[in-house]
């Protein structure tokens, strides 16, 4: 008995105690709160960033997927340093280019090297150089994909440090700068792209069309009348269990950019998610009504396309908008691939279509549907940062594919080719006992 | 003693099987193979591209029987792996001089 009061005047004591303070308040726990929001943009962010991260898988499979069994180890390394060397080269220049401080508005000059990091400093700037890099790193390897089966690995190496490092950076402090220290023109203008359609997808998506364009079509894709040939995929149960991948991964890609932990994150889900659907469906049908059959590569690239499209104005468009960007993203797609094909531009995943040409319908989208209503003054910016992307990347990527093709060579040899840049970049075979064509 | 061998439908496989079991065939050798005749291959559709598939997928069994078996055993195969549409593929037959069984040492009927 005696144990019981005991036990029960120890209990009480914390609550007497406090009883005598004042009771608490929104106001005067604000510090304790803002702390616990910090945390949770903390783990938002970077449970985010390893979502997009996971996303270098998606495109290792689809990449792969979508091209022949002699060329599966060359596209795996491809992907794995783009990753590997884009962090790097992101740390030390880009960074510091896209979000360091910026008189210009063109690029930043601070931060190189992580240097606004300091032992006893604020950590936020490794949450956010953490989901940036993975971000980067999503840009440069958009083009692994359609210069896949051609192209020589030691110029792919130089391409992935100079993307990241340079071209995706300066591009990107034009449109972001200002979510660290910097402040970018095209951003002073009033561009919608909240999570890059535009600073990620089209800069990726032009820079692969330069590179397939300066590469050159894969021997034997156009027949000596011109007629598209097809060169099937080895494995396309892989492709499609990349395309879900990257569907998952834009789940941190399109919510994380908030890089806060707040209510606004569920229609950002739902919009990135209603436009993937309705991208892959819209493609499907789109490919039912012109091959007679619902082609699976083009509903893969369907569903990528929704994603592609919903990116930029995920954060500013209804749901509703959401369901339309994406039916249209699916239908654009279809046609753009069919007609890059046509004017033999040889891009065996469907990257330009997907990164390029709907990344910059979804950027225009993100004005079209703006919830706070459509102004001139807006499409006019939105049209003015798909052109500065398309010039800027385009340019930069042409220049230098063109250099490496000038000075070390930029494509193997016929040879190699045919006999498969597996075995001739890197000595192995991606799946030994079988015979690979 | 002669040797059958028969080009046929992937999917007929088991049916076969089964059927020259019933008849007392104790033993064949079976491979994937490719190739054309009549069917001349088919086209497919990749990413709205058609394209033409030359070799066709096969199967190909390979038994040795008695030769008073022969023409039952040709009727049971037809019987199996007729569909009646092209592509049905082709039964080969010819002679055998031995057969030795590996581990016995037994000679031709015997070691069929």
């Amino acid at each position: 008995m005696l144990k019981k009061i005991l036990l029960t005047v120890l209990m009480l004591a914390p609550a007497l105690a406090l009883a005598e303070e004042a009771p608490p308040t929104i106001e005067n726990n604000a510090a304790a709160i803002a702390l616990v929001q910090d945390h949770a943009n903390y783990l938002w962010t970077l449970i985010a960033a390893a979502l997009v991260f996971f996303m270098q898988a998606g495109f290792a499979m689809v990449e792969s997927g979508f091209s022949r069994a002699k060329s599966a180890v060359n596209i795996m390394m491809k992907n794995l340093m783009d990753f590997s060397m884009g962090t790097l080269f992101f740390w030390a220049i880009g960074f510091g280019l896209m979000f360091g401080t910026s008189s210009t508005g063109w690029f930043g000059t601070t931060d190189f090297f992580l240097s606004g990091w300091t032992p006893d400093g604020d950590p936020w700037v490794l949450a956010f150089w953490m989901f940036q890099c993975v971000f980067a790193a999503t840009a440069a390897t958009i083009v692994s994909g359609a210069v896949a089966e051609r192209v020589k690995f030691s110029g792919y190496l130089i391409y992935s440090a100079v993307v990241c490092a340079f071209i995706y950076p300066v591009f990107g402090s034009w449109a972001w700068g200002s979510l660290l220290n910097g402040s970018g023109w095209l951003e002073g203008l009033g561009f919608i792209d909240f999570a890059g359609s535009t600073v990620v997808h089209s800069v990726g998506g032009w820079a692969a069309l330069a590179g397939a364009i300066v590469l050159g079509p894969r021997l034997g894709k156009y027949g000596p009348q011109g007629e598209v040939r097809a060169i099937p995929g080895h494995n396309i149960p892989m492709a499609a269990i990349g395309v879900f991948i990257l569907w998952l991964g834009w789940f941190g890609f399109n919510p994380g950019s908030t890089t806060t932990a707040d209510k606004s994150i569920a229609m950002i889900f739902v919009n990135t998610n209603l436009s993937a659907a309705a991208g892959a469906v819209a493609a499907m049908f789109t490919s039912w009504l012109i091959f007679k059959k619902p082609d699976i590569g083009m509903s893969l690239n369907g569903a990528l396309a929704g994603l592609v499209g919903i990116t930029a104005g995920c954060a500013n468009v209804s749901p509703s908008s959401s369901l339309i960007i994406g039916l249209i993203s699916g239908v654009l797609v279809v046609l753009s691939v069919m007609a890059i094909d046509r004017v033999h531009i040889d891009d065996p995943v469907g990257a330009i279509s997907v990164h390029g040409v709907c990344g910059a319908w979804g950027t225009l989208a993100a004005g079209l549907f703006n919830m706070g209503g459509v102004t001139a003054k807006i499409i006019t910016t939105q049209l003015i940062g798909i052109g500065a992307a398309f010039f800027w990347s385009f340019g930069c990527a042409y220049l230098l594919f063109k250099v490496i093709h000038l000075t070390m060579g930029l494509r193997i040899s016929e040879e190699e080719e045919l006999i498969g840049v597996d075995i001739a970049e890197h000595g192995a075979h991606a799946y030994n006992d079988f015979v690979t064509k | 003693m002669k040797k059958i061998e028969a080009i046929i439908k992937p999917f007929k496989l088991d049916t076969l099987k089964e059927a020259l079991q019933t008849i007392g065939v104790t033993g064949m050798t079976v491979s994937e193979i490719k190739g054309f005749g009549r069917q001349k291959g088919h086209t497919e559709i990749y990413r709205g591209a058609e394209y033409h598939v030359d070799f066709i997928p096969k199967v190909k069994v390979e038994l040795v029987i008695n030769s008073n078996m022969l023409e039952q055993t040709i009727a049971t195969i037809m019987a199996a792996t007729r569909t009646g549409k092209i592509g049905d593929g082709k039964i080969f037959v010819m002679p055998v001089d031995s057969v030795t069984r590996i581990r016995t040492g037994e000679k031709d009927e015997d070691a069929i």
